[in-house]
C-alpha cells in the first residue's frame, strides 16, 4: 500500500446509517442462527399447525385455530423479544461484542435502538408467516388491527426489558438455561395453547398477571371476540415494560 | 536492531492537525481499585506521537490503565486525558478518533470475518478500503468463514483490522501478536510501522520485548500499578548493567596484559579455555583496543561478538526474575 493509506481521517458515520447497519447485522445474526430459528419460527409454526389440526387440548367452543392463533402470535413475540434476545445478548456480552461496540462510534442507545429494530423486523416476519399459516388453517380474525399492533408493541417492550435484564446480569450459560426454561413454563402456563381456566380460578388470577398471559389474552379478546382496546391487559404489559426496562437500565452490565 | 525513521514531530502531525497543546495521552495520579485490590496505584504516564509500548508483568496494571484510557473504566481518582478528552465524559467525541483491538473476542460468533470488518467500517465516516485491508492482512481466504471457525491467528488479525479500519488517530493494541506464527507476526509489525509512518499513534501492550524494541519509540514499564521506567528502548538499554564483548582465542592468554591495555573500568576473564569475556562500556574504541591487543600478541580472535544489553535484561532487572502469581 502506498504511504498515506492510513493517514488519520476519523469520524463517525451519520447516526441513522450506524443504527441501520447495526440493525441489519443483528437481524442477519438472528436469522442465521439455527437454535434461534427453532425458537422463533419452528416451534410457533408447529404448535399452531399441530394443535389446530389435532384435538389434543380443549380450547373451548369455536374453531381451535381461532383460539390458538392469538396465543401463538403472543408466543412468537416472547420467543424473539425475550428468549432470543436474552440468549443472543448474553453471549454477545460474554464474547466481548458489547465491549468492542462500546468503543466504536455507535452510542449505547444506538445499539439498543438497533436491537429493538432487529426484534421488530423479526416479529414482522413471524407475524406474516404465522398469519398465512393460520388463514390456511381456516382462521377468521376480528377486531381492530390498531389494538393488535399496540398490544404487540407494548408486549415487545415488556419482554425486551425482561430479556435484557437477564442477559445483562446473569452469566451467558445461565441466561441460556433460564431463558429456555422460562419460555417452556410460560408456553404451558401463559394461556398460549392451554386456556387459563384449566388452572382453577386462583391459578387463572395469578397466571393472568404474567406478560405472556396478558398478551395472549389481550390478542384473543380482540382477534377472537372482536373486543375493543383491552385496557386491562395493556396495563399489565405496560407495567412489566416499565419495571423490566427500568431494571435492565439500572442493572445491565456491559462486560 | 533495525533503525526507525525519524519520529513524527509532536508539533506537526501528518494530518495537519496541531497536537502541541496536549500530549496524546496524559494520565496523572491514576488510582483504580477492584474491591480491596489496588490494580493501579497513583500511575503517571504521558505518551506522545509514535508508538508507545506498555510493558509489565501479568497483574501489573497494564490492561486496567489502557482500558481506562479507552473509556471502559472510571478512575477511582486521578485524571486521564486522551487526545485532550475525558474518555468517560467525552466518550462520544473520543470514540470515532480511536481504534481498539481487544485481547480476544469482540465479534459475533456467527459473523463472517469480512462481514464484521465491513460492519465496523460502516460505523465510520471515512473508512479504509476494506478489500485492500483484507488482502493486506491475509484475511481473504477466510473472509466468508464465521468467527468461531477462524484460527486464533486469523481472529487476532481480524481484531487488528477492526481497530484500524475507521482511520483513527490513535490505536490501542492489546497484545496484538500473542499466539501468532512468525509470518503473521511480521505482517502485524509491518502494519504497525506503516501506521506510524502515516502518522497514526499506537499504544501497544505486549509481553514480547523484541516487539517493543522493534516497534516502539517510547517504552513504559509498569509494575505494581505504577510506571517504574520510561524512555526510548535505546535509553532504557543504555542505563544499568554493562555490556559484554566475547571472543575466542588460544587458551591461556595473559589477562593481566589485556587488562592493562583496556580502560580502567573494564573487566576481563577467561571463562572457558580459550573463551574470553570483556565487560565494560563496549564502544568502537574498546573493540579496536581489544583487536589491536590481539594483533600485538599474535592472537586470532575467532568468533568475536558484542552483546548488547537488551530490553529484556532491563525489564527483568526492574521487575525481578521471580514468577508472579
Amino acid at each position: 500500500m502506498t504511504t498515506g493509506t492510513y493517514t488519520p481521517k476519523p469520524g463517525a458515520a451519520p447516526l441513522p446509517r450506524m443504527i441501520a447497519a447495526q440493525a441489519a447485522l443483528e437481524t442477519r445474526m438472528l436469522l442465521r442462527n439455527g437454535e434461534q430459528l427453532l425458537l422463533t419460527v419452528v416451534i410457533p409454526t408447529l404448535l399452531l399447525t399441530l394443535f389446530s389440526s389435532v384435538d389434543i387440548v380443549d380450547t373451548g367452543k369455536g374453531e381451535a385455530v381461532d383460539f390458538l392463533a392469538p396465543g401463538v402470535l403472543a408466543l412468537a413475540v416472547m420467543s424473539t423479544a425475550f428468549t432470543g434476545q436474552a440468549i443472543a445478548t448474553g453471549f454477545e456480552r460474554r464474547y466481548g461484542v458489547l465491549k468492542r461496540l462500546a468503543s466504536s462510534p455507535l452510542p449505547r442507545w444506538g445499539l439498543m435502538t438497533a436491537k429493538t429494530a432487529s426484534v421488530l423486523v423479526t416479529e414482522v416476519l413471524q407475524v406474516v408467516l404465522l398469519t398465512v399459516i393460520a388463514f390456511a388453517l381456516g382462521w377468521s380474525p376480528h377486531g381492530n388491527p390498531a389494538a393488535v399492533v399496540l398490544l404487540l408493541v407494548v408486549g415487545t417492550a415488556a419482554f425486551s426489558g425482561l430479556g435484557l435484564l437477564m442477559a445483562g446480569t446473569l452469566k451467558a450459560e445461565a441466561t441460556l438455561a433460564a431463558a429456555n426454561l422460562v419460555f417452556l413454563l410460560l408456553l404451558v402456563g401463559g394461556g398460549v395453547i392451554v386456556p387459563l381456566e384449566k388452572f382453577g380460578s386462583a391459578g387463572e388470577r395469578i397466571l393472568g398477571l404474567l406478560p405472556i398471559s396478558a398478551l395472549s389474552d389481550g390478542l384473543r379478546d380482540v382477534l377472537q371476540h372482536g373486543a375493543g382496546m383491552p385496557w386491562g391487559d395493556l396495563g399489565i404489559l405496560a407495567a412489566w415494560a416499565v419495571v423490566g426496562l427500568a431494571a435492565a437500565g439500572r442493572f445491565f452490565r456491559w462486560e | 536492531m533495525r533503525s526507525k525513521p525519524a519520529r513524527p514531530s509532536p508539533d506537526h502531525h501528518p494530518s495537519g492537525r496541531r497536537f502541541a497543546s496536549h500530549p496524546l495521552i496524559e494520565v496523572a495520579a491514576l488510582v483504580k481499585r477492584y474491591g480491596t485490590k489496588t490494580a493501579v496505584d497513583g500511575l503517571d504516564l504521558v505518551a506522545g506521537p509514535g508508538v508507545t509500548a506498555v510493558l509489565g508483568p501479568n497483574g501489573a496494571g497494564k490492561t486496567t490503565t489502557v482500558e481506562t484510557c479507552e473509556g471502559y473504566r472510571r478512575p477511582d481518582s486521578g485524571t486521564v486525558r486522551v487526545l485532550g478528552l475525558d474518555p468517560v465524559r467525552q466518550a462520544a467525541e473520543l470514540r470515532p478518533r480511536i481504534g481498539v483491538m481487544l485481547q480476544s473476542g469482540g465479534v459475533y460468533s456467527g459473523a463472517r470475518a469480512e462481514e464484521m470488518l465491513r460492519h465496523v467500517a460502516k460505523l465510520h465516516a471515512h473508512p479504509l478500503d476494506v478489500d485492500a485491508l483484507v488482502e493486506r492482512l491475509g484475511l481473504g481466504s477466510c473472509g466468508r468463514t464465521s468467527y468461531r471457525r477462524l484460527s486464533g491467528g486469523q481472529q487476532q488479525r481480524l481484531a487488528l483490522a477492526m481497530a484500524v479500519v475507521g482511520r483513527p488517530e490513535l490505536v490501542f493494541l492489546d497484545e496484538p501478536t500473542a499466539g501468532l506464527d512468525p509470518q503473521a507476526r511480521r505482517a502485524t509489525w509491518d502494519l504497525v510501522r506503516d501506521l506510524r509512518a502515516d502518522g497514526v499513534s499506537v499504544i501497544l501492550t505486549t509481553h514480547h520485548m523484541d516487539e517493543a524494541e522493534q516497534l516502539a519509540d517510547d517504552v513504559a514499564i509498569i509494575d505494581g500499578g505504577r510506571v517504574i521506567a520510561q524512555g526510548s528502548p535505546e535509553e532504557l538499554c543504555k542505563g544499568g548493567a554493562e555490556n559484554t564483548l566475547r571472543f575466542t582465542g588460544r587458551p591461556g592468554l595473559d589477562i593481566a596484559s589485556l587488562l592493562k591495555a583496556l580502560p580502567a573500568d573494564c573487566a576481563a576473564a577467561e571463562l572457558t579455555p580459550g573463551g574470553y569475556r570483556v565487560t565494560g562500556k563496549v564502544d568502537p574504541q574498546l573493540l579496536a583496543t581489544v583487536t589491536s591487543w590481539c594483533a600485538q600478541h599474535g592472537v586470532m580472535p575467532d568468533r568475536i561478538s558484542v552483546e548488547r544489553h537488551t530490553l529484556e535484561d532491563v525489564f527483568l532487572e526492574l521487575t525481578g526474575k521471580e514468577l508472579r502469581s
